[in-house]
């Protein structure tokens, strides 16, 4: 029978199908944080059992982390706290601790396909709803609850129901100046936050065949902001290229007993999804968010939608414009902005780090913005410094952060004050998500970088255009 | 975890006419730094619920004596956004059993049922229903019996069924988790994890 790329992923992976119930699901990587583990290891306490399988866990310190003098003990003790409880667990389970300070310490979701851990055709899960990320490499990722992750630990295994299949193509090319942050917010502001909710996404078309594994990573990423479950593409020359040689990758007869696995990874040609839908690239221009959920997005040019051009209710579509103070029919070009937020593990890579610099270079941060530029690990912090990123950004004006998920959801003191507005690159515009009161416009990197030179909404193909000229 | 078996539940409601509720709001981040499970309800909707200076907003709902009760009412896509299970804790440490919604986020349901609170899915036009006997008495009440997975709107007598897998009522009528039965599996996940190539 002819199958789907998920299908293919997630039937090689179960050990069990309860009758009309959830299927028993193998999970080849658990990658684990400070914030939803805890309660997950005193479970295994109480129990009297130990992780499964350490070895195919992965611990890291990025939620709850400062962004600011890591080689300090870290002031706040509940956070303090945390950390340590991660330690301690990780260090009681023989799970390998990528704590604070460690040279592969960063984001989970950016720390993951940099070591090798994210590899085609496995099962990764997280307590964290951006797993999704790794779909980018034809795993099948998703978030997990904090019972989950206890399922995980204890059982390598978690029971899940099989959600239904969706297909998402973008043909086409891309306009100079829409990047994959763009895609992702454009196929959202389509399909609504609840678009996708019960589906896994497969992302097909020229557009994601086109894309780095960084773009991919992005696109992927934001599957859970329309409702989806995880995201996922096809493995290809460019994934084996990624991942070879890394730390966590199988080696020699190893990757070939892989490969022969991976070479089966894509859809079948007449396999059936429970819906598709396509899109075109050249319909896309650089987007931003003007309410408070991801799905209230636009391309930069056009305005705010008026009510009766969104779907939902006219009394929350009210509420959210009330939470932005912004009127409906407005353009969001030239609306002044406070902050600016490059990171998370949406946009923390070194490509987000590139087109951001391509764009402040030779200019100067507008005086009253405060600018956080924080990198998804030290593996992307040391790449820019070494390709003299650094050095330009600072000529600019900004300053570099340390690594974690800082001010995407605001756990640490990377909040942005109340009634402010912040053009973010991560993930999520959600009242209060980035500290509260705090007001977000989700965005691209490029979008980013034009808000921090001009101190507004700016569209940025304007600054590229003066950059090539 | 261990929690309450879920029988028949009958409660007057909390209407929350929100759409995309969102887990950031259910519980913000900045409330997610405890090591254990308890203690959650105290910041539900923290911040529609509190002033900055920890006043209580009087207009927000649970701050309205009126409406009390078991079961939380809410708009459609209820729960979308984080994987924080502690969403789930945080609704049912404050009190709730049970959530009805006309559309739940895949996460937070599987949250919710993994820890002891029934995400009831109804129609669109049903849910409305219930906001409406609410509106007019605020103690009207709902029954909700998990067993005939049925809800009712008795002051009404309006009525409607609902979907839940198997597998997971069972686990709701007896109060058990999923780590049990899977520890049972241990021979099928030793053996599975031989041939493995990942």
């Amino acid at each position: 029978m002819s199958k789907t790329l998920f299908d293919k992923v997630w039937d090689a992976h179960v050990i069990k199908k309860i009758e009309n119930g959830p299927q028993v699901l193998f999970i080849d990587r658990h990658l684990v944080h400070e914030v939803t583990s805890p309660v997950a290891f005193l479970g295994l306490k109480n129990r009297g059992i130990k992780v499964r399988f350490p070895e195919r866990t992965f611990a890291t310190a990025d939620h709850n982390t400062p962004t600011r003098n890591q080689h300090l003990p870290v002031a706040d003790p509940l956070s303090a706290n945390q950390l340590k409880m991660l330690e301690q667990n990780a260090a009681e389970h023989g799970i390998p601790y990528w704590g604070l300070g460690h040279e592969k310490n960063g984001i989970v979701h950016v720390i993951g396909p940099e070591n090798g851990i994210t590899v085609p055709g496995a099962t990764i899960v997280c307590g964290d709803s951006h797993t999704s990320t790794h779909g980018a490499f034809g795993a099948i990722a998703f978030g997990i609850g904090t019972s989950e992750v206890e399922m995980v630990l204890a059982t390598q295994c978690i029971l899940q129901p099989k959600p239904k299949r969706m297909r998402i193509n973008v043909h086409g090319k891309l306009n100079p100046g829409v990047t994959p942050k763009d895609v992702a917010l454009y196929i959202i502001s389509r399909l609504t936050t609840s678009g996708a909710t019960g589906y896994f996404v497969e992302y097909a078309g020229e557009v994601f065949r086109e894309m780095s594994m960084e773009g991919r990573m992005t696109v992927c990423n934001l599957s859970i902001e329309m409702g989806a479950r995880g995201g996922m593409m096809s493995p290809d020359e460019k994934t084996f290229e990624y991942i070879k040689g890394r730390e966590h990758t199988p080696k020699g007869e190893a990757w070939d007993t892989a490969m022969e696995y991976w070479d089966t990874l894509k859809t079948d040609d007449d396999a059936i999804f429970d819906k598709e839908v396509s899109f075109n690239g050249e319909d896309i221009e650089p987007m931003i968010t003007y309410g408070t959920n991801p799905g209230m997005g636009v391309g930069i040019t056009m305005g705010i939608p008026t009510a009766d051009a969104v779907e939902g209710g006219a009394a929350t579509y009210a509420k959210s414009l009330a939470y932005m103070d912004f009127q409906e029919g407005e353009s969001m070009i030239g609306k002044p902005i406070d902050f600016v937020f490059l990171g998370s593990c949406t946009n923390g890579r070194i490509e987000d780090f590139r087109a951001f610099t391509g764009i402040v270079k030779g200019r100067k941060k507008a005086d009253h913005v405060t600018a956080w530029l924080v990198p998804g690990s030290h593996k992307v912090e040391a790449a820019i410094r070494e390709e003299g990123l650094l050095d330009i950004l600072i000529e600019a004006g900004f300053e570099l952060r340390e690594p974690g998920c800082s001010a995407c959801l605001a756990m640490n003191d990377d909040k942005i004050p109340a009634g402010k507005y912040a053009v973010s690159t991560s993930n999520r515009n959600f009242e209060g998500r980035q500290g509260p009161g705090a007001r977000t416009l989700l965005a691209s990197p490029l979008v980013a970088a034009a808000a921090a030179v001009t101190g507004k909404v700016t569209d940025p193909r304007e600054l590229l255009e003066l950059a090539t000229a | 975890m261990a929690y309450d078996k879920f029988d028949v539940l009958t409660s007057s409601a909390v209407p929350l006419p929100i759409e995309n509720v969102d887990t950031d709001q259910i519980i913000p981040a900045r409330f997610l730094k405890a090591t254990e499970r308890e203690g959650f309800g105290d910041n539900l909707f923290r911040d529609w619920r509190y002033h900055p200076d920890n006043s209580p907003k009087e207009h927000f709902v649970l701050n309205n004596p009126i409406y009390s009760g078991k079961i939380l009412i809410g708009g459609k896509n209820f729960g979308s956004g984080s994987s924080r299970e502690h969403a789930a804790w945080a609704v049912y440490d404050y009190g709730f059993r049970c959530v009805v919604s006309s559309f739940f986020a895949d996460i937070f349901r599987n949250n919710c049922l993994n820890v002891g609170v029934l995400p009831v899915q109804v129609s669109a036009a049903f849910l409305q229903q219930i906001f409406e006997a609410i509106e007019k008495d605020p103690k009207a009440e709902i029954k909700i019996d998990l067993p005939e997975q049925s809800i009712t709107i008795l002051a009404t007598g309006a009525k409607e069924t609902f979907d839940i897998n198997p597998y997971k009522k069972d686990n709701m009528l007896n109060g058990f988790d999923d780590i049990d039965f899977l520890l049972n599996l241990e021979d099928d996940i030793t053996a599975f994890n031989a041939q493995n190539p990942l």
